[in-house]
């Protein structure tokens, strides 16, 4: 495998958490709501995945266990902000603390144990063909599911009934209630969906990226995921660029550091986040980009009025 | 099903009650959490919230927490206040004291009063500029600066990193990663125990913007602006100036905090300086209803929720995670209670098909 390859792989690695995430976020904000807690839920779905697979051996059960921590939490945040109409950023807020706490207190029996790993999916014979063979095949199958995910998402949203009804509860809350659409059954539907998500860039995290348990592993990837929900004007297909992009940034950065470039390590660590930095200004300067593509009911709690 | 019915204003009785029943349920949800990992209860609860205050160590210790989180937590309450969000407190308070510790580290030799106030200045200056980027990326580009003030976190602390493992590194230090030990007039000066002249800046900061957003025509404009920024448009406040004013302002508190910590309770700079004051504060801004003198009490429950954890660590061997996961069910239950404020709740059945909604 030539270096190219190998460059691409790491890159994929790097890309396929914040993609889940992003994606899963950007649902949940169509429909108008804001959860800043990605980055809690995500260390959440991390300890989850890594201690449910080691205990069962399982690396499959861990997956789903990663998927339900998201969830679990998202539905707590979901009871906050849409039955108690409670602040959105502070909710979010409280969520990352919250997770980030109870993966510690949870997760610190498991510090550097050796994990389970989620099996490769290789294909006889393709995955031997160059160039294309590394890239295409033998990943695993998160790697995969962030694909089909993401083009499921984009079907649904501007595809479907189901998902107009989403966007208009997104774009107007008021006006969709009047209309008889079920605004807040809607919005604990995308809350659920971006935990879940979320849930599962940890599980991704602990069980392929680097298979084990570290406290903080995350690093700010939640965040990251929400910067490019931004980034991507709440399309798809742009969040899959742009989760290709970050996660290629992050690669450099560790890329520069093993070649030894003469920088300091820490600059080129601080990357990705000066990087997000860049590109949120870079769209949020267009105001008319992000006037015309922002749900517009997004952080407004939503009361009606009988 | 649960429903809510805006009151015609916010109920005085549960403004004041709210903060006590959310305390109230969080250590509940505490007391379960001690029971599931298997620890009496009752008995876990007394060593995390009791036994901290019966010694007169841990009295001055629970102050000395305090001392930052009422600094920063005074100066985002403010911030919240005017709808603006900073959350990169931390990346504030690391950028100022890196700043202070300038004058140790680069001019050893100044070492009188003077030094020890122009350390604290700096400080102050350093958070300021740190957090003077999310404001201005807001008010030029209208960047979310909830998302920008974060990435800078990441970024001080690795700055922070890079000077004590390479410039700033003490060259007598055996090639540990901490900059010289700060001596003299670098220190702050002690009033009883470790508690520092910090605890009483604090004070006076909560003193001031009390007096400022009770009287001021400054505080007249954040609340404004926080409230109907429409309203503020046409009265002539400018949203840009708001902005500007309250990250300067939470920004510099945040870097006092940090200067404060490093030239009084640690004594050096070294790779980590705070378990997450500038998080945390978050937490002690919304527990004092973003009001500046309820902050002070909110600082020092909060700085309980650190001396509770240490002392689980070692009484009941828990990771001290759990001050952690403690203040993220408090903010949890503060910002559920904050409902009954707002609103009446009443429970009433499912509607059923014909009634209508």
């Amino acid at each position: 495998m030539g270096a190219f390859e190998a460059f691409m792989l790491t890159v994929i690695a790097a890309a396929t958490p914040l993609l889940l995430a992003a994606v899963g976020e950007l649902v949940t904000e169509r429909s108008g709501v804001l959860n800043l807690g990605v980055e809690g839920m995500m260390t959440a779905g991390a300890v989850a995945a890594f201690a449910t697979a080691q205990l069962t051996a399982s690396p499959w059960l861990g997956v789903l266990a990663g998927l339900a921590a998201g969830m679990a939490l998202s539905l707590v945040f979901a009871v906050l902000v849409l039955t108690l109409a409670a602040n959105q950023v502070a909710t979010g807020l409280a969520l990352t603390l919250l997770g980030l706490g109870l993966s510690g207190l949870l997760g610190a029996g498991f510090v550097g144990l050796p994990g389970e790993r989620l099996p490769k999916l290789e294909v006889a014979g393709l995955s031997d063909l160059p160039l294309v063979g590394p890239l295409l095949f033998g990943h695993d199958a998160l790697v995969y599911a962030s694909f089909a995910l993401t083009i499921a998402v984009w079907w649904f949203l501007f595809h479907t009934r189901a998902g107009l009804v989403l966007r208009a509860v997104g774009v107007n809350h008021d006006a969709a209630h009047a209309q008889g659409l079920p605004v807040i059954a809607v919005r604990y539907g995308a809350v659920l969906f971006g935990g879940a998500l979320a849930g599962l860039a940890g599980a991704y995290l602990s069980l392929s990226y680097t298979p084990q348990w570290i406290e903080n592993m995350t690093a700010g990837r939640g965040w990251i995921a929400l910067a490019l929900v931004v980034f991507a004007t709440w399309r798809p297909g742009r969040a899959l660029a742009g989760a290709y992009l970050f996660g290629a940034v992050w690669i450099l950065g560790l890329h520069a550091q093993a070649l030894g470039v003469g920088l300091p390590s820490q600059l080129l660590s601080a990357l990705p986040y000066l990087v997000t930095i860049i590109a949120l200004v870079v769209i949020s300067r267009n105001r008319t980009l992000t006037l015309t593509n922002t749900p517009a009911s997004l952080g407004q709690p939503f009361v009606p009025d009988r | 099903m649960i429903v809510l019915r805006k009151r015609p204003a916010p109920s005085p009785l549960w403004r004041w009650l709210a903060p006590l029943l959310a305390l109230a349920l969080a250590v509940a949800a505490g007391a379960l959490l001690f029971a599931l990992m298997g620890h009496d209860p009752l008995q876990s609860l007394y060593v995390y919230f009791i036994e901290p205050l019966t010694s007169a160590w841990s009295l001055s210790e629970l102050v000395v927490k305090a001392t930052p989180l009422v600094l920063i937590g005074v100066g985002l309450a403010i911030c919240y206040r005017a709808n603006v969000w900073n959350i990169g407190a931390e990346g504030q308070l690391i950028a100022g004291a890196i700043a202070g510790s300038a004058i140790p580290v680069l001019l050893p030799g100044w070492n009188d009063p003077t030094a020890l106030i122009a350390m604290l200045l700096l400080g102050a200056l350093g958070g300021a500029a740190w957090a003077a980027v999310p404001a201005f990326l807001k008010t030029r580009f209208n960047a979310n600066e909830i998302l920008t003030s974060l990435m800078l976190v990441y970024v001080a602390g690795l700055l922070l990193d890079w000077l004590v493992r390479g410039p700033w590194r003490d060259p007598g230090g055996f090639n540990f990663p901490k900059t010289v030990s700060f001596e003299g007039w670098h220190v702050m000066p002690v009033l009883t125990g470790r508690v520092h002249i910090g605890a009483v800046l604090a004070v006076l900061a909560v003193l001031a913007l009390w007096f400022v957003m009770a009287r001021g025509r400054a505080g007249f404009a954040v609340r404004t602006v926080g409230a109907a920024p429409r309203a503020a448009m046409f009265g002539g406040f400018s949203e840009a100036r708001v902005v500007w004013g309250v990250f300067l302002l939470s920004g510099a508190l945040a870097g006092l905090a940090g200067i404060a910590e490093v030239a009084g309770s640690i004594g050096q700079l070294q790779p980590s300086i705070s378990p997450g004051y500038g998080f945390t504060a978050i937490i002690v801004a919304f527990l004092g209803r973003l009001s500046p003198p309820a902050v002070l009490f909110a600082g020092l429950l909060l700085a309980l929720t650190y001396l509770g954890g240490e002392a689980a660590q070692l009484a009941l061997n828990i990771s001290d995670k759990v001050a952690q996961a403690f203040q993220g069910l408090l903010l949890f239950f503060i910002l559920a209670a904050d409902t009954l404020v707002h609103y009446r709740i009443t429970f009433r059945h499912r509607l059923s098909a014909g009634e209508g909604a």
